[in-house]
C-alpha cells in the first residue's frame, strides 16, 4: 500500500463517523427513540427507511447516526482517562525508578493478566448501568500498555544529554517529566492511544451487548445488536448495519493509528 | 577564604551494592578561586565525572557522596535539600557537556530554551526572558539572534549547538562553571573558537571554570592549575606551567611523555610513541597501597604497603607519590 494510504483512508472513514455523529439530528430522518412505530416494524431496507427498521419500528439508520454520539464520545473519554493515567504512571515510574517503578510495573502486570472487558465488567456490576459508571469502567482499566509504552520510552530518553542538561540547571523533576520528556515520547503514545480508541469503542459495544452499558432505548451500537439477535434469522439488517458501522470505526481508528505511526515514526518503512 | 568560590574537601564516592561499598573517588581535595581556570584531568573512568556530578548534587543511585564536604562560596553543600540544590544548580553552579547534539531537548527552540533560564531562576516574564535570551545569543556570537532564536537544534552545527548550551549555562551569571570536556566532539578548528569563547565570557562575568579533559594540550592551554587524577585519586595538583614542564608523579610523566609531538619524529628518527605499561585496576581492586605502583617503574615495596598520602612540594603544589622527581 503506498505511504500515507492508511492515513489518509483511516482519518477518512473517522471523519464520516465523526460527521454523521455531529450532525445527527439534521441528517437522521427520524427520531432514534420515539420513532417507535409496531406499524413499521422489521422493514428491510428501502426508501423509506434506508437501512430498514427494527422489532419496534425504529428507522436503524437514525439510530446508528445518533448511537454514533455515545461509540465516540466514550471511544474518546474513555481513551484520554487511560492515556492520561497511563502516561502519568509509566513516565513517573520510568524517571523515578526504584520503589515507585516496582509498584507501577507490579500494577501494569495485574492490569494485564486480567482481561480488560472481565474488569470492566466487574466494575459495571458494582457500579451499575449507565454512561457514567460506563466511563469509569473503561476508563480505568486499559492503560496498561500507554503505561508500558511511555515508561519505556522515558528509559531510553532518561539518559540523553538534554534531561541530564534540564537537571543541570536547576529544573525540577515535574518540569523534565512534562515538559522535556513527554514531547519528546509522544509520537508513540499518540499511536497506542489512537488504536485505543478503536478498542474502547469495541469494549462499549461489549458492555452495551450485554445490557450493562448504555440504557436502553438509547441508542448504542452494542445496544442494537443485542436487541437485533434475536431477529437475525428474520431481519438481519437490524444486526448487520450497526455491526458495520462498529466495524467501520474499529478499522477506521486502526488505520489511522497504523498512518500516524508512519507518519510520527522516523525510522518505520513509511519514510523510506 | 572568602576568595574561594569552590572549597572541595576530601571527597570520596562510592558505589554501593548492597552492603558493598566500593569507593570510586577518594580523598580529592582542590579549591578554585574566583575568575580562576581549573583543570581536572585523567583519563576515562578514574572520577572526573563523578567529581562534577557530585558537585551539582547529580550523583545517581548506587552512586553517592560518601564523606568530605563541598563547599560552593562557603557554605556546605551535603546538608541542602533537594529543593535549595535545584535552585542552585543553573544559578550558582552550571555545566556544559560534551555533546552538544544531544544535550538539548529536539522539540523546544533554542530561544525557549535559553528563555526558560530567566523564568525558572530570575522569575521573568516568558516575554522578557525573551529579550535576554536575544542578548545571551548575542553575547555567544550568535550572528542574527532574533532570527536563530526561534531555531530548533536540528537546525543548527554543532558549534552552534554547543554556543547555545554556553549561552543557556551563562544565562544566570553562575559563580561556577563545570565544563565536563566541552570540546570532545567538535571539529578542531571549532574546539579553540568554543574555549576561548567561554573563557572570555567567563573572565568577563568572573566566573570560576572548572574544565574537565583529558586533552593535555587543551588544559595546558587555558588552566592556571591543575589535578591529575589517577583510578579515583588526585595524584598531582599544580600549576599548569610546572605540571607539564616538570611532573612530578611517575604518572603525570607518563602521561606527558605520551603525548605526540610534531616534528619530534623527524628529530629523533623512527621511535615508538611513549606508552605507560599496563592498564588502570578494575574499580573493585584498587591496589591497597598507591595505586598507580602495578604500573610505575619506581615503585618499591614502601609503595606497596600502605596509601600513600598528598605531600606538599618545595615549588608549590602537591603530590600523592614517595618517590616523586
Amino acid at each position: 500500500m503506498k505511504a500515507g494510504a492508511n492515513l489518509y483512508v483511516g482519518g477518512g472513514i473517522i471523519l464520516l463517523i465523526f460527521l454523521l455523529a455531529v450532525f445527527a439530528p439534521l441528517i437522521a430522518p427520524y427520531d432514534p427513540v420515539t420513532s417507535a412505530n409496531l406499524m413499521y416494524a422489521e422493514e428491510p431496507p428501502g426508501a423509506q427507511f434506508w437501512l430498514g427498521t427494527d422489532e419496534q419500528g425504529r428507522d436503524i439508520f437514525s439510530r446508528i447516526a445518533y448511537g454514533a454520539r455515545i461509540s465516540l464520545f466514550i471511544g474518546l473519554a474513555v481513551q484520554v482517562m487511560n492515556t492520561a493515567i497511563g502516561v502519568s504512571l509509566g513516565l513517573s515510574a520510568g524517571y523515578i525508578g526504584g520503589w515507585w517503578d516496582e509498584i507501577v510495573q507490579g500494577l501494569t502486570n495485574l492490569m494485564l493478566s486480567i482481561p480488560t472487558i472481565v474488569f470492566a465488567l466487574a466494575l459495571m456490576a458494582i457500579l451499575g448501568p449507565g454512561l457514567p459508571s460506563l466511563l469509569i469502567a473503561l476508563g480505568m482499566t486499559d492503560w496498561a500498555y500507554s503505561c508500558r509504552i511511555s515508561r519505556a520510552q522515558v528509559l531510553t530518553q532518561k539518559s540523553l544529554n538534554y534531561v541530564q542538561s534540564a537537571r543541570t540547571m536547576g529544573f525540577g523533576p515535574l518540569h523534565v517529566m512534562f515538559r522535556e520528556l513527554l514531547p519528546n515520547i509522544s509520537g508513540p503514545l499518540i499511536v497506542v492511544a489512537t488504536m485505543g480508541v478503536g478498542s474502547a469503542i469495541m469494549a462499549e459495544a461489549s458492555l452495551s451487548f450485554l445490557g450493562l452499558g448504555v440504557v436502553p432505548p438509547n441508542p448504542s451500537w452494542g445496544g442494537m445488536l443485542s436487541s437485533a439477535r434475536e431477529q437475525l434469522m428474520v431481519a438481519p439488517w437490524v444486526a448487520v448495519f450497526p455491526g458495520l458501522a462498529l466495524f467501520a470505526a474499529v478499522l477506521g481508528f486502526n488505520l489511522l493509528g497504523d498512518g500516524l505511526r508512519d507518519l510520527l515514526d522516523p525510522h518505520g518503512k513509511g519514510r523510506k | 577564604m572568602t576568595k574561594a568560590v569552590l572549597d572541595v574537601r576530601n571527597l570520596a564516592i562510592s558505589l554501593s551494592d548492597g552492603a558493598v561499598r566500593v569507593p570510586a573517588v577518594e580523598g580529592v581535595d582542590f579549591t578554585i578561586n574566583r575568575g580562576e581556570v581549573f583543570g581536572l584531568v585523567g583519563e576515562s573512568g578514574c572520577g572526573k565525572s563523578l567529581c562534577a556530578l557530585a558537585l551539582a548534587g547529580l550523583l545517581k543511585a548506587p552512586m553517592a557522596v560518601s564523606g568530605g564536604q563541598i563547599l560552593l562560596e562557603g557554605r556546605d553543600l551535603a546538608p541542602l535539600p533537594p529543593r535549595e540544590m535545584r535552585r542552585l544548580r543553573g544559578d550558582k553552579v552550571s555545566m556544559i557537556f560534551q555533546e552538544p547534539m544531544t544535550a538539548l531537548n529536539p522539540l523546544m527552540t533554542v530561544g525557549d530554551q535559553i528563555g526558560e533560564m530567566f523564568v525558572l531562576h530570575r522569575g521573568l516574564t516568558p516575554r522578557a526572558a525573551r529579550l535576554k535570551a536575544i542578548e545571551a545569543l548575542e553575547q555567544v556570537q550568535v550572528s542574527s539572534p532574533e532570527r536563530r532564536i526561534n531555531a530548533y537544534p536540528h537546525q543548527l552545527s554543532g558549534g552552534m549547538r554547543q554556543r547555545v548550551m554556553i549561552a543557556i549555562a551563562l544565562a544566570c551569571d553562575p559563580a561556577l562553571l563545570i565544563a565536563d570536556e566541552p570540546t570532545t566532539a567538535l571539529d578542531v578548528t571549532i574546539q579553540a573558537e568554543i574555549v576561548e569563547l567561554v573563557l572570555e565570557l567567563c573572565r568577563a562575568k568572573g566566573t570560576a571554570v572548572m574544565m574537565i579533559s583529558h586533552d593535555l594540550g587543551l588544559v595546558a592551554r587555558v588552566c592556571n592549575r591543575v589535578a591529575v587524577m589517577y583510578a579515583g585519586q588526585i595524584v598531582e595538583q599544580r600549576s599548569a606551567e610546572e605540571i607539564f614542564t616538570a611532573p612530578a608523579h611517575p604518572y603525570t610523566r607518563g602521561l606527558i611523555n605520551a603525548l605526540p609531538r610534531l616534528g619530534r619524529r623527524l628529530e629523533r628518527g623512527q621511535e615508538r610513541l611513549t606508552e605507560i605499561g599496563g592498564v588502570v585496576p578494575a574499580i573493585r581492586d584498587f591496589p591497597q597501597g598507591c595505586r598507580f605502583a602495578p604500573r610505575c617503574t619506581r615503585a618499591t615495596a614502601e609503595c606497596r604497603a600502605a596509601p600513600v598520602a598528598m605531600t606538599d612540594l618545595n615549588e608549590g603544589g602537591r603530590v600523592r607519590c614517595l618517590h616523586h622527581v
